[in-house]
């Protein structure tokens, strides 16, 4: 973060013209670096500190950073982070695939309800994964609406809202909104004359689906995609809503520092948990310029 | 992409069809909700009658949450802008791989689980005087989420004029730093800070990850009380809670969409 103070001895030799000019340009750096310098200090003293901190107390027992491994190697925490990773990358393939078609239907098509449509399917963007979670049990709970329709259709009443399969659905709900707004964004830019080239060859409209268009929206659904598995990683108040016996690892984590108070193996875990959906949205971040916003 | 809308096949259909089917499962669990919250007796149905009973029990039982939510979000966003605005500002007259840098860091609180974040703070602020039981330690959590939002924002809308120029413009007439960044940067701005501020108040108001673990039975807020009512109370009063969240965060949440809307043929 210092660092951008540092940058402005290098430019001096840039603003010799005029001493008054000069004067003013050899402001401009110093002055930059104080207009950054409050964001700088709150994001040292309250983020890089406290990780830096957390990442130490993972390694502060006495087996030190061997620690690490020993936390990991623990057969539940293992099987949560199986499971974790399991379930993001099912719900990332799913959204991606919903999400794709629909966002390219609705780039290729107007019609009437045309925009209302739009703004319903992006609407939930910003919920909490509280609400996401309530929104299940509204679905798939003791009194929701697919148990309702299957009792009455089988008469054995379908309930998963609190279960893997809950969670599921809460992480596509969750994260159909910006996937969708990513890939409708990436198809507005598409060249449609890539299109109608390929369609005057004698392309088969699933060909182009194929060839033309899925290959250029790539980079657009490489970053959705890297952004929906972090999400699904590391949100916690879905699950926390739906059950707490979901083996997830952010419930992991928040059963290990609340109820056994084993604080060593709760940071250790969130570190791991930061290293992989850190490393996800980098994935996301170098293929793509920008990605939609993650909410919690 | 005009010529297409003229065949409208089976595929058309097809395609129309699961849009609405995707569309249906984002929305018929809101509007059930939202109905859950005003029916008498949801077991029973619809038939038992609408009320407000629900959403006045919510208020008697939860306005603490509800007004230290609202309070924490605008804390939130009165330091996001003071502390974020002039950071863009600063990144965007200095474009280049430092300022990427800075850029990168200061998104790393949205990449790491809020849960990380929240312990980190505990294990390190915990035991710092009161701060473990004030609501100051929330907002604290607040910023480091929401910042990078307002920086985003604004930060885009300053990249996208050109700034340098305008500014020299004003220099060479005259004027001196605060005048230019009151008359000119912060103008020019001003979408991207009205998008940053929508974004800030909204993700701090359903803020959870981060939150729970930062609480204190005296600091609860609107979703800890959410996740409260949903473990222990009856399926209406929850509904009547997620009615009244709803109706906090939809306006900003539909200015957003008009903002996004006006902002892309320009952008």
């Amino acid at each position: 973060m210092s660092a951008c103070v540092q940058h402005g001895p290098g430019d001096l030799p840039r603003s010799a013209a005029s001493p008054r000019a000069g004067r003013r340009r050899m402001g401009e750096p110093l002055r930059l670096a104080a207009l950054l310098a409050p964001a700088a200090i709150l994001f040292a003293a309250f983020f890089l500190l406290p990780l830096v901190r957390l990442i130490a107390i993972g390694a502060g027992g006495p087996q030190g950073w061997a620690a690490y491994l020993t936390t990991l190697a623990d057969p539940g925490h293992l099987d949560s982070l199986a499971s974790t990773l399991a379930l993001s990358a099912g719900v990332t393939a799913v959204t991606l695939a919903v999400s794709t078609v629909a966002g390219l239907f609705l780039v290729r098509h107007r019609f009437p309800g045309h925009a209302l449509l739009v703004a319903l399917l992006t609407f939930p963007l910003a919920f909490p994964g509280v609400v996401i979670g309530f929104m299940v049990i509204m679905l798939a709970g003791r009194q929701g609406l697919i148990g309702t329709v299957t009792q009455a259709l089988t008469g054995g009443k379908l309930v998963f809202a609190y279960s893997m399969a809950g969670l599921f659905l809460g992480y596509v709900y969750f994260s159909i909104p910006r996937v969708i707004l990513t890939v409708m964004a990436a198809a507005e830019k598409l060249d449609p004359r890539l299109e109608e080239a390929a369609r005057s060859l004698g392309a088969s409209p699933w060909r182009v689906v194929a060839d033309v268009i899925l290959p250029a929206l790539k980079p657009a659904l490489i970053s959705a995609g890297a952004l929906c598995f972090a999400t699904s990683m590391g949100a916690f108040g879905t699950a926390f809503t739906l059950a707490t016996r979901i083996n997830v690892l952010p419930m992991t984590i928040y059963t290990e520092f609340t109820l056994q108070a084993n604080i060593a193996a709760a940071a250790a875990l969130s570190v791991l948990l930061g290293l992989i959906t850190w490393a996800a949205l980098a994935v996301a971040r170098s293929v793509a310029g920008t990605s939609v916003a993650a909410a919690g | 992409m005009t010529s297409l809308t003229h065949r409208r096949g089976w595929g058309f259909w097809l395609q129309l069809g699961f849009t609405l089917l995707v569309c249906a499962l984002l929305t018929v669990p809101m509007a059930m909700s939202m109905l859950a919250g005003l029916t008498a007796n949801y077991f029973v149905g619809l038939k038992s009658g609408l009320t407000l009973h629900w959403v006045e029990e919510v208020w008697r039982v939860y306005a603490g949450t509800i007004l230290l939510s609202l309070q924490i979000a605008v804390a939130c966003l009165a330091v996001t802008l003071v502390v974020g605005v002039p950071a863009a500002y600063a990144l965007a007259r200095r474009p280049g791989r430092l300022a990427r840098l800075v850029e990168e860091l200061l998104m790393m609180p949205v990449a790491i689980p809020g849960l990380a974040t929240a312990l980190a703070l505990i294990v390190t602020y915990g035991a710092v005087g009161d701060l473990r039981s004030s609501w100051l330690f929330i907002l604290v959590g607040h910023v480091l989420f929401t910042l990078p939002f307002m920086v985003r924002a604004v930060l885009a809308v300053m990249l996208s004029v050109d700034l340098t120029t305008l500014e020299e413009g004003a220099a060479s007439l005259g004027a001196g730093f605060i005048r230019r960044f009151r008359t000119i940067v912060l103008p020019n701005a001003r979408s991207g800070i009205l998008a940053g501020s929508l974004m800030v108040l909204t993700l701090s108001v359903g803020e959870f990850n981060l939150t729970w673990l930062l609480h204190t039975p005296l600091t609860k807020t609107l979703p800890v009380g959410l996740a409260d009512s949903y473990a222990s109370l009856r399926i209406e009063i929850g509904s009547a809670y997620t009615l009244v969240f709803f109706l906090m965060i939809v306006p900003s949440l539909i200015l957003l969409q008009g903002l996004a809307r006006h902002g892309r043929p320009s952008a």
